[in-house]
């Protein structure tokens, strides 16, 4: 069996490995889209605090990892796949044929359409190479400003600020990571922000961005003000590489529909990652949900199913962590619940304690916290599991902080 | 033979010296906040339970992990994490739905039950014979897995 796999992030290197494990005489290859080897892009703002360096973002560190697992990593890109041959065409014309295929080719950043944005001293923090170019030019002292504080704008926030620059984030939306964290704790962590030294402006949109000044740039916000800066990040946003799809007869739907088994709508191809629209978990929709914990989930459910195994996805359970300057805040699920839905606070805004839990009736449907991240894997065990709260429910609605206490609790029968 | 960590709340007494062992092996201090075993005590019910990771096969923190520092021994299914590789993401600490394995803000890097190497000093100092260390296919163990089983929130990835 040949099994060819488009894409080297998480989601290519995991479903190899899982491929190996459950066929030792599979033909795999992996194809790359970039210029080097694979690596994790979750891993770059730890190399730009200082954290790690370049190697530690490379998926499988020791050397001649993959001649061992006997997993053959070639450079592409992709420019095209042919399903009717069932071969992919590599850019400069080689040909890779495959019995089985996973596309996990990734997203890339959303450019938005403000003029400037292609001036030298803009980038995004996606790749290896960008993450290069803002090494240059995001030193102490250094004034930067970083459109976006969605999720990974706020991680990326964390990593430009322990880089000792002058950091303006620029937000359009009301409030930091609306789509993770409600108003409260939304407010909570930009004032923690502004309490560490971070000019954060929501509600604020960047009109132009012109060159020529002293530092190189001048960021043009709709409130009239102008920052001059020598880098700025752009966030905001992501969408699926799926370009080199059109006309190959893999159905997208801004991104790659699949079924509960992680197959295409062409047979024998497969899709995993943040390229893939599968259903999620809490609303039963198809999304895109561009995180880590879904593009593995979704290369091992591949895998198993590109191997003759049976397995299916219950859906891609929305999940995120951020440490923001010290400050811990995660969500789950659906974090907003619906008009309908019951939620429990616990709030201690001067501490920056906050816990927001969302039930439907005994079950937990979603949550968000800030400043308590111990246990607080159980939230996905209570969500994902659809578990019954019984009688914890109730003080679970008086007192959020027991969740862990809950959890134990229950899987004990107290 | 691979051994496991039984942990049986009908013996627990709430003394708390598995999580003072715990936190001296790991941390050289007697801290019980440092403790990577936790003695959940519910008052009203006068009920007392250890718990910890229970070295799952699924191992959710191994798999999330974006940068492989979390590992499986194959003699032993420990799974631990590699303080050098962990870039300090958290993102296992919401991955594990168990909520096992936590972030340490002093040293930027998660931490779980490792086993102590093969001989857990929580298991050596329980004074109540609560949490053993034994062969893993003797009936506790099953407990635990049925345990770990009720949370499963595995994709059914079981081929
Ligand atoms: C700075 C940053 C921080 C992040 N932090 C977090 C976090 O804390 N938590 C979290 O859950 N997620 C985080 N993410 C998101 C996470 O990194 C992604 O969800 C994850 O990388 C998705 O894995 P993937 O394999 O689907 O895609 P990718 O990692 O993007 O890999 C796709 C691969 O496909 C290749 N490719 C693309 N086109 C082609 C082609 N035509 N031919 C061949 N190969 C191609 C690419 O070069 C790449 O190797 C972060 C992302 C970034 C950029």
């Amino acid at each position: 069996m040949r099994h060819v796999i488009i894409g080297t992030g998480p989601a290519g290197v995991n479903a190899a490995e899982t491929l190996r494990k459950l066929d030792a005489n599979a033909k795999i290859t992996l194809i790359g889209g970039e210029r080097e080897a694979p690596y994790s892009r979750m891993a770059i703002p730890y190399v730009l605090s200082g954290a790690i360096s370049e190697a530690g973002t490379r998926l499988r560190q020791e050397p001649g990892y993959f001649d061992r697992a006997r997993i053959n990593v070639i450079s592409g890109p992709v420019a095209r796949v042919d399903t009717q041959h069932k071969a992919v065409e590599l850019v400069g014309g080689n040909i890779v044929e495959y019995d089985r295929l996973l596309i996990a080719a990734g997203a890339s950043p959303i450019k938005p359409h403000v003029p400037g944005l292609d001036l030298p001293g803009v980038h995004h923090c996606w790749s290896l190479a960008d993450m290069r170019a803002i090494e240059d030019l995001a030193g102490k002292g250094d004034n930067v400003v970083l459109m976006g504080a969605g999720f990974i704008g706020s991680i990326i926030l964390e990593s430009l600020k322990s880089r000792g620059v002058n950091l303006t984030v620029v937000e359009v939306e009301d409030r930091m990571v609306p789509r993770m964290l409600d108003e409260t704790a939304g407010a909570l962590l930009k004032s923690w922000c502004e309490s560490k030294g971070v000019s954060v402006r929501t509600g604020t949109r960047i009109e132009k961005v012109k060159s020529g000044t002293a530092e190189g740039l001048r960021v043009h916000l709709s409130d009239g003000a102008a920052l001059d800066a020598r880098l700025l990040v752009v966030a905001a946003g992501v969408k699926p590489n799926t370009e080199f799809l059109i006309g190959s007869g893999v159905e997208t739907d801004r991104g790659i529909r699949v079924d509960a088994r992680q197959q295409t709508s062409v047979p024998d191809i497969f899709a995993a990652g943040d390229i893939v629209r599968s259903r999620d978990f809490s609303t039963g929709r198809a999304a895109v949900m561009a995180i880590q914990p879904v593009a593995v989930d979704h290369a091992r459910i591949a895998a198993v199913n590109m191997t003759g195994g049976a397995a299916s996805y219950q859906g891609a359970l929305a999940m995120n962590v951020l440490d923001t300057m010290g400050l811990i805040s995660t969500s789950f699920g659906l974090c907003d619940g619906p008009a309908n839905a019951q939620s429990a606070i616990a709030l201690d805004a001067g501490a920056y304690k906050y816990m927001r839990l969302e039930f439907d009736g005994n079950v937990l449907t979603g949550a968000q916290s800030l400043g308590l991240p111990e246990h607080i894997g159980v939230l996905r065990g209570f969500i994902q599991s659809r578990l019954d709260l019984g009688g914890w429910k109730e003080r679970l609605a008086e007192n959020p902080l027991r969740l862990a206490e809950a959890y134990v609790g229950i899987m004990n029968g107290v | 033979m691979q051994k496991a960590l039984v942990l049986d709340a009908g013996k627990c007494t709430g003394c708390k010296q598995c999580e003072l062992a715990c936190s001296f092996e790991h941390e050289g201090i007697f801290n019980v906040s440092r403790s990577r075993i936790r003695v959940f005590i519910f008052e009203h019910e006068a009920r007392f339970v250890p718990y910890t990771c229970t070295q799952c096969d699924q191992a959710w923190c191994m798999q999330v992990c974006p940068v492989g520092a979390i590992t499986s021994d194959a003699a032993t299914g420990v799974k631990s994490v590699n303080a050098a590789t962990c870039v300090g993401c958290k993102v296992c600490t919401i991955a594990c739905p168990f909520g096992t394995i936590n972030y340490n803000a002093i040293t930027g890097k998660v931490e779980k039950c490792d086993l102590c190497g093969g001989d857990p000093a929580c298991a050596r100092e329980c004074p109540t014979g609560a949490i053993t260390f034994i062969d893993s296919n003797l009936a506790g163990y099953e407990k635990m897995q049925d345990w770990a089983h009720k949370t499963d929130t595995a994709p059914q990835a079981a081929s």
